[in-house]
């Protein structure tokens, strides 16, 4: 993950400004490091509480399979939320996309002309598509009719539950064709072989190479990167955050990606769904940053009026990102259907709270133009993590509850607090 | 009353206040007496809103260093809320009304005419227009405030300071959206005050003004006191000198003309009013400009100049639009804002805060917004083609700031209206149209805007200045428009112009109206 760090004012006040630019970097991206810090403190106090359970590689592996649709469902929201919209719907959409599947593959007998409908990547896609649309259709009022997403996505939300308790009738619907369940117990192929590393115990342990090939390439890839970007500004005479600082948050974000490669690799290796995962995050971080796209979704949510006046189509904006997130809620619903391997009515339902939870706890603005994909991820991890790792230790369902709330107040006062003092 | 008036009602001793990356003030001292218009001058940016905050509470003690002494005894405000119950009152830069609620009830909001939390209506209404009359404005207190001006808005501020007992009145730039009219009302109602007991911080950029009305001037240059001068050392000269550091020979740069053919048309332009359909503000208008021409607009508050602009750019004001643009002669659609941009239009506003600036976003992306395929390629944009450009411009304006990081909504307001000019200059339009480019702008940013504007004309580009400061539209443009209740009622080379004749035009234009 490469968080772009603002370089500090290029002018900074005479005054102790040397010894003190490491501390004040540190302190203007805060809200980048200390939301990384307090999941990684958050995993340390599970593990220690659950007896070393949590970092276990099943259970990490578990981990990442049981939020991944969160995480997915939480990058669209991101955009939606930094436009200065909200979704509610996308639970709703993500359980009737589940129902959908299950009807197409399994539930409804097509005669064999249309045989082909079942097929799993035929109906793979033919999901992603009614999700987009439903996204699309979502957005078209939202945008051209300015009715206020609240109430769109809400009745949205009501109107898909309903489809997806019609359309099953009442029952769940399972299991799924193989090829299917690939997309969520699956993991990926070792190419090279396992390495066996004798670590003293009693077993060795078997390594997945190319889960740890992926590992280190992708750790290379982003310190060159880094480093490029970095010596481009300052060539061109640019301020850029300390080398102590820089070569600290390499080392620190590298040594976490290699980490988890490890525990990954000792068990079953990379799952299929975090390689989907992973490209969408990659893809959504250079959206965020890079893209014109990106930059006008910050400059609509930032003010709406201004952006329009500076010929920022606003209403097709709009209309664009809740299409996108109709698709990533089709993906979830996929997801999420393909890891219990059965449709059932109520799935889904809730969803969209965890999703929108885990993006302001990232330190997006309920008012728009302000959130980070970075961010969003980590916050679902925080909540996912604290998920599991309350289910470890046997909390009751209704005490988690009532945690996660508040963990997600703390977490946006300690935003508001930083600002204020700013 | 020989003795009270040189009784000091406020002294501010050592203020110094600073926030990441910025010393805003250092040391500052001030000391105001009794029933004196005291002026703050200063730059743009050199901290004259910042120290009125610390005054008023708006920054609560402990925030920065430094004593506020008011009426002998020191405070300690917390909040804006402990410094009215003294009797200091302030009004900020940008108006502080709630657009949907009454005149009577935002006077009284937050200071409710109320036993045990019920409004007593009749009574607010009562004392509303007492106060109303007080500052000489004759309007229905029911009125909303969004069907008034910003002259009677900023009457209706004052008078909601007065309905809290009012002993030292703060008025950060009062005048910048008024009319000539409006403002010497104004200026006269602090003269009213001062003759009750009243004392008044007056903030402004119009140095005229405050040459007129102020007893004394405190200049602040970098967040520093330069002087304070009495009443027979004020001269604009002196003032600006102490200001800027230097002396300033001209206040406009001279300019060879080079005009070319007509680049910009429009032709029988009406438009109505975007919520009652059969009010026609904008009445078959014609103008043209002309290549390296500056065209201004003069008229009045109400003219309907801003209108017309934000209707041609993009139908953004009005609807039921007539009429015809060309460009080089060709007729084009600017029918959607990015249209008009993409035929080479552009328009800066004059209100930065709603339709200017992404306030929660910093100077760099509020620089490229307009114009971000200048700084992509696929889409893709380029951080350091992106870095230059932001500097550039800031260099370009001369934009007062810690860096291009910096939040736009954390900048001075005249700072603020030079990134809103950055970005517009950055689009390259072949018609540039500035709705008040110097609103709130220092005399010497001013000289420095004018030259940006004569520079863009003898590239070849087509500017129309909408300006309310007459003498800013005699120095820097070649012919003038003048316009009244939404018609083109005259046109004249700026050479043979003069503000009796202007309003000549539009006296006699409203004789043929009524
Ligand atoms: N909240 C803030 N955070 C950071 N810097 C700030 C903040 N508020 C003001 N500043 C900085 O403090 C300095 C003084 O600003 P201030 O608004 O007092 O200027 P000013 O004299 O009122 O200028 P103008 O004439 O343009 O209104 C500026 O450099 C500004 O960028
Ligand atoms: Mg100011």
């Amino acid at each position: 993950m490469t968080t772009e760090t603002m370089p500090q004012g290029s002018t900074p006040p005479a005054s102790g400004a040397a010894k003190s630019s490491i501390w004040s970097a540190l302190q203007a991206n805060i809200r980048d490091y200390g939301l990384l810090l307090v999941l990684i403190l958050i995993m340390v106090f599970f593990q220690f509480v659950t007896n070393g359970v949590l970092f276990k590689p099943l259970n990490l592996t578990n981990i990442i399979l049981q939020n991944s649709y969160i995480i997915v469902m939480a990058l669209g929201m991101l955009l939606v939320i930094v436009a200065g919209h909200i979704d509610l719907s996308v639970g709703s959409v993500s359980g009737f996309i589940g129902a959908l599947a299950a009807m197409l593959m399994i539930g409804w007998n097509f005669p064999p002309e249309l045989a082909f409908l079942a097929n799993p990547i035929v109906a793979g896609i033919i999901c992603l598509a009614v999700g987009t649309l439903v996204g699309f259709a979502q957005g078209y009022l939202i945008a051209y009719y300015r009715i206020p997403s609240f109430i769109v996505t809400l009745a949205g939300m009501l109107i898909f539950k309903g489809l997806s308790l019609a359309i099953l009738a009442g029952k769940s619907v399972g299991p799924f064709p193989p090829e299917f369940q690939l997309l969520s117990a699956g993991f990926i192929p070792d190419l090279f072989g396992p390495i066996s590393l004798p670590l003293g115990g009693a077993q060795p342990v078997n390594l997945h190479t190319t889960t740890l090939v992926i590992g280190v390439v992708a750790v290379l890839t982003m310190i060159l990167m880094a480093a490029r970007s970095r010596s481009r500004r300052s060539a061109r005479g640019y301020e850029t955050e300390p080398v102590g600082l820089f070569v600290a948050k390499n080392i620190v974000i590298g040594g976490l990606i290699l980490f988890f490669t490890y525990m990954l690799a000792s068990y079953k290796g990379l799952p299929n769904v975090l390689v989907v995962m992973g490209v969408l995050i990659g893809v959504f971080v250079f959206l965020t940053k890079r893209l014109t796209f990106g930059r006008r979704i910050y400059a609509m949510g930032g003010n709406l009026k201004a952006a329009a006046l500076s010929g920022i189509k606003t209403e097709r904006l709009t209309f664009y990102i809740f299409g996108i997130m109709g698709a990533l809620a089709a993906l979830a619903g996929m997801i999420y259907a393909a890891r219990l391997n059965s449709a059932t009515p109520k799935a889904g339902q809730g969803l969209e709270l965890d999703v929108i939870a885990a993006v302001f706890i990232g330190g997006a603005s309920a008012l728009g133009g302000v959130g980070q994909v970075a961010g969003a991820v980590i916050g679902a991890f925080i909540m996912g993590v604290m998920n599991n790792g309350m289910s470890i230790m046997g909390i009751n369902i209704d005490l988690q509850q009532m945690i996660k709330g508040v963990v997600l107040l703390a977490a946006v006062f300690f935003d508001l607090y930083n600002k204020n003092k700013a | 009353m020989g003795l009270t008036m040189t009784e000091t009602i406020l002294e501010m001793r050592d203020i110094t206040k600073t926030f990441p990356g910025v010393k805003a003030l250092q040391n500052v001292n001030l000391d105001v007496r009794r029933a004196e218009i005291h002026a703050i001058v200063g730059e743009n940016g050199a901290g004259k809103s910042t120290l009125m905050k610390v005054l008023s509470g708006v920054y609560p003690h402990g925030s920065y260093d430094g004593q506020i002494v008011f009426e002998g005894a020191e405070c300690h405000f917390r909040s804006i809320r402990d410094s009215e119950h003294k009797g200091i009152v302030i009004i900020h830069q940008e108006l502080a009304l709630v657009p949907l609620l009454s005149i009577a009830e935002n006077i009284f909001l937050g200071n409710e005419r109320a036993t045990a939390g019920v409004v007593d209506w009749d009574e607010t209404r009562a004392a509303a227009a007492e106060v109303l009359k007080k500052v000489g404005l004759s309007e229905d207190p029911d009125t909303l405030i969004t069907n008034i001006g910003v002259g009677k808005q900023q009457l209706v501020e004052i008078a909601k300071a007065l309905s809290k007992q009012v002993k030292l009145l703060i008025l950060d730039e009062p005048t910048a959206s008024l009319s000539e009219k409006d403002s010497e009302a104004l200026l006269n109602l602090l003269l009213e005050f001062k003759s009750q007991g009243i004392s008044c911080i007056l903030i402004s950029h119009k140095l005229n003004e405050v040459s007129k009305v102020s007893d004394r001037i405190t200049v602040i240059r970098d967040g520093r006191t330069i002087e304070t001068m009495n009443k027979d050392q004020i001269s604009e000269d002196r003032i600006i000198t102490s200001m800027v550091g230097r002396s300033l020979e001209d206040r406009y740069p001279a300019r060879s003309p080079k005009i070319g053919e007509v680049v910009f048309e429009v032709k029988n332009w009406s438009v109505y009013h975007p919520q009652h359909r059969d009010r026609q503000v904008i009445k078959n208008i014609d103008i043209n400009i002309k290549k390296g021409e500056v065209v201004g607009i003069a008229g009045l508050m109400g003219s309907g100049r801003t209108e017309f602009a934000m209707s041609l750019f993009g139908r953004s004001y009005g609807q039921k639009i007539t009429g015809e643009v060309r460009l080089h002669g060709q007729p084009v659609d600017t029918s959607t804002v990015e249209k008009a941009v993409a035929t080479g239009i552009a328009y800066a506003t004059e209100d930065r805060k709603t339709y200017g600036l992404n306030l929660i976003d910093h100077i760099k992306h509020n620089t490229t917004i307009a114009n971000l395929v200048g700084v992509s390629r696929w889409g893709v944009i380029d951080d350091l083609r992106e870095m230059d450009v932001a500097n550039d411009y800031r260099k370009k304006t001369n934009i007062r700031s810690s860096s291009v990081y910096q939040t736009t909504g954390n900048l001075s307001g005249g700072n603020q209206q030079k990134v809103v000019l950055s970005k517009w200059l950055f689009a390259n339009p072949e018609l540039l149209i500035l709705d008040e480019p110097t609103r709130g702008i220092d005399v010497g940013a001013k000289y420095e805007i004018y030259t940006i504007i004569s520079q863009l004309a003898a590239q070849g580009k087509a500017i129309l200045v909408i300006s309310s400061e007459m003498p800013e539209l005699l120095g820097i443009t070649d012919r003038l428009y003048v316009m009244n209740e939404g018609r083109i009622v005259g046109e004249m080379p700026t050479m043979e112009a003069s503000q009796e004749k202007i309003m000549r035009t539009i006296v006699r234009a409203e004789g043929k109206a009524s």
